[in-house]
């Protein structure tokens, strides 16, 4: 009788342990009997020649499921991707997709634990900035060989676009939306003021002049908003006739009198007339909802706000190019879908992400739904676009890209933007002044930072 | 005779020791080995590499000895960031020792709505820190939040808590200690139960008042679960995380609440220099542990054992 129980007990000890191991290793295992040793890239390539011969036929008879994981419908647009993806799967019937949406704050984090421990979806959505970076690790499936067998046609896309997504000659993703940032302006504030509309030749000195009409309006109403951070300031550089790499990508041109006078003229528009509110006037309000209160005369920021302003603002608003100084530059951000290197249905996944990207059908939804711009250049999609209302000049997005500039991209794209972010910062706060928080912002990047 | 007892205690105790010490292995100490490999390499976190397949291949593939070390220490950052730490801590150590003991007081003693007190109290400590630091962030929030409106009524104006470079690490400490008090306060209440009642008692009859019978009893009796609660307050103030991310967005108002973690997870998930995060982590463990040992031998100084 003792034995018995001491034999169930070591039995059930044995058997809570087996379950822990496997509640904990549970993906390893499968991954283990479904992953191969590190050089897959061979494997792959050869695997997609042969298959690429009966892609056709297969796909069209084996049930495919695509794991796809995205972070640009988060917010306000699931509904119109899930309509996407519905008419994708009417189209194809044999393939099913699996969607999992993140919220940006999140999405590369778990993305690069994905990638490090080689279980990513099929299908991933990448955004312009960190492309560099995953395309160089081996991360993603070179999609070269796949395009020509599975016969799709790029040549609906605008060419910056697809050219953006491109690694050493080759292409690695499809880009599936492009934004923009415009001059957002409140009409009802500016008619209290008595002042003209921005028009698309307003330079930093028309904003200053306005700003300060509006800011006179009242203690609490400002005139005008631009965050002082990398992604403006590259911007407001380029803007000035100056740039933060040199043409070349060798060298930093950060420490460069065009960039102090541009940034002189940032803080100014904070520090010196107040025109902007300060992180403290702002107190932990966000820029979108203190335009949207109606206490901000113009905001720059990008077009993905559209809906939201037309839904929450009350008076009335309208958009307009961004001025710049001695030139204008406008922001380029573009999100893309990458296909997964250890990807087992390659073929599939790129149609999802052409049909997702460029299809008439999706397209049309994503302009329909005012998310964002799809990157292609049908007409009856951009004069569908530029029919909607609120706002009005919608024209002015189309304006904004023949001024437009790509962020500098370096594979140390999130250190570079902490470094540069927090000499910004030590200029705000008036530690230094613009012009030695450029310079030792220079030192800084060229010892911590590699280019080319 | 012992030596065979205490050998077959073992040996029959240990298939029931078998679950935890499996998920221990497998949970802790598996990653920490890994974790001290990885601080050694040269690893950007985003290439492929398993612990069961080829590991110490890729180590040596990537080996670059104490170089990350030495990294650390010569980007001066890390002196900064342990300042913050260190703020924190002188900040929270005093305030959080007196509110919980005063939690303690006020809980242990018998008056009939006690319980709900006790629970009360104790809510803070069970909130996940997300939500905690989301609703701090509201509070003191100078344009939606309630604290400013308060302050206004008495005539103070309120600071930007959050975005002001003075105050937003005290903001994360009062966060801090609103949530770790229920926490600490359970421990004190244990401590002062285990006071016998006795002595005060006797300091009542030789004419002891409540100030001198505090000082004289309950101070030096309750000296362990002191030395216990401020070890452990040590050891997570070098750790706080949460509350600075959500709260303060990463670095805060020109940096001035940047943390040990903070730049642990930047360095691992942002800027792809994994094995730099891994040394960043292991320095970390270095200096708690070395602040720990250091504790522990003064307690013989000032911590009063029965």
């Amino acid at each position: 009788m003792k034995l018995n129980r001491k034999i169930l007990s070591c039995l059930l000890a044995a058997a809570m342990s087996l379950s822990i191991l496997t509640a904990g290793c549970s993906s390893a295992v499968t991954k283990d009997t479904t992953s191969k040793p590190a050089d897959t890239t061979a494997a792959a390539t050869t695997k997609a020649t042969t298959a690429a011969t009966t892609a056709e036929t297969t796909a069209a008879k084996e049930q495919v499921t695509l794991k796809m994981e995205e972070f640009s419908s988060s917010g306000g647009n699931e509904a119109t991707l899930a309509a996407m993806i519905t008419a994708f799967e009417t189209k194809y019937p044999n393939i099913k997709v699996d969607l999992q949406t993140i919220g940006y704050d999140d999405y590369f984090t778990q993305l690069q634990t994905k990638v490090s421990g080689g279980n990513t979806a099929d299908l991933f959505e990448l955004n312009y900035e960190n492309f560099v970076a995953y395309a160089s690790s081996g991360a993603l499936y070179d999609l070269k060989d796949i395009i020509a067998s599975t016969g799709v046609d790029l040549s609906g896309f605008y060419k910056t676009a697809i050219d953006a997504y491109q690694y050493k000659g080759d292409q690695y993703a499809i880009p599936d939306s492009f934004s923009n940032v415009v001059l957002v302006y409140n009409k009802d504030l500016f008619d209290q003021a008595g002042i003209a509309y921005p028009t698309n030749d307003w330079t930093w000195d028309d904003i200053a002049t306005a700003g300060k009409a509006i800011r006179a309006l009242g203690n609490d109403t400002y005139g005008f908003y631009r965050p002082i951070t990398f992604n403006e300031f590259f911007k407001a550089s380029a803007q000035n006739g100056g740039s933060l790499i040199s043409a070349d990508g060798t060298k930093f041109t950060i420490d460069t009198p065009e960039n102090i006078k541009a940034l002189t003229g940032m803080l100014d528009l904070v520090n010196g007339s107040n025109v902007q509110p300060t992180l403290e006037q702002l107190g932990g309000m966000g820029d979108w909802d203190l335009f949207e209160s109606g206490r901000l005369g113009m905001i720059a920021t990008g077009i993905w706000c559209f809906g939201t302003f037309k839904d929450a603002c009350d008076f009335k608003w309208d958009i307009s190019v961004e001025p710049g100084n001695t030139q204008k530059a406008t922001h380029f951000f573009s999100n893309a879908y990458a296909v997964s290197a250890n990807c087992t249905h390659p073929e599939e996944a790129l149609l999802l992400a052409q049909f997702l990207a460029g299809s008439k059908e999706a397209t049309s939804l994503r302009v329909g739904a005012s998310w964002e711009l799809p990157p292609v250049t049908y007409e009856d999609v951009t004069s569908a676009y530029l029919s909607q209302k609120d706002p009005a000049n919608r024209q002015a997005v189309f304006d904004s890209l023949a001024y437009l500039i790509t962020p500098p991209v370096v594979k140390q794209n999130a250190e570079l933007q902490e470094i540069i972010n927090s000499y910004l910062n030590k200029a705000i706060a008036g530690d230094l002044s613009a012009a030695d928080a450029l310079k030792q912002c220079q030192a800084e990047c060229e010892t911590k930072i590699t280019l080319g | 005779m012992r030596l065979r007892n205490q050998k077959t205690g073992i040996i029959a105790a240990f298939p029931y020791l078998l679950p935890s010490l499996m998920g221990m292995a497998v949970f802790s100490i598996l990653p920490i080995v890994a974790s001290l490999c990885i601080s050694m390499t040269s690893w950007n976190g985003m290439t492929r590499v398993s612990i069961f397949h080829g590991f110490f291949t890729f180590v040596r593939e990537n080996f670059i000895g104490l170089q990350n070390f030495a990294d650390i220490f010569k980007e001066k950052e890390i002196f900064t960031v342990l300042g913050h730490n260190a703020y924190f801590l002188v900040l929270y150590m005093p305030l959080m020792l007196i509110m919980s003991l005063i939690l303690a007081i006020i809980v242990g003693s018998d008056h009939k709505a006690v319980g709900v007190y006790r629970i009360i109290y104790y809510i803070p400590v069970l909130t996940s820190w997300v939500a905690g630091a989301l609703i701090w962030k509201w509070v003191l929030s100078s344009q939606y939040g309630p604290i400013n409106d308060l302050l206004g009524f008495i005539g103070i104006k309120g600071p930007a808590w959050l975005q002001s470079e003075v105050w937003a690490m005290p903001s994360i400490v009062l966060a801090s200690v609103w949530k770790d008090m229920g926490f600490y306060g359970m421990i004190f209440l244990g401590g002062l139960q285990n006071i016998s009642p006795e002595y005060y008692e006797a300091a009542k009859i030789d004419g002891a008042n409540g100030w001198q019978r505090f000082c004289r009893i309950t101070v030096p009796l309750l000296s362990p679960t002191t030395f216990y609660v401020v070890m452990l307050s040590f050891i997570n103030a070098f750790q706080i995380f949460p509350q600075v991310m959500v709260m303060t967005t990463d670095a805060g108002p020109n940096g001035a609440t940047q943390v040990m973690v903070e730049r642990i997870y930047k360095f691992a998930f942002s800027f792809g220099k994994m094995g730099y995060a891994a040394a960043y982590s292991w320095i970390l463990f270095a200096i708690i542990f070395a602040i720990t040992i250091l504790q522990n031998s003064a307690q013989r100084k000032w911590v009063h054992y029965e």
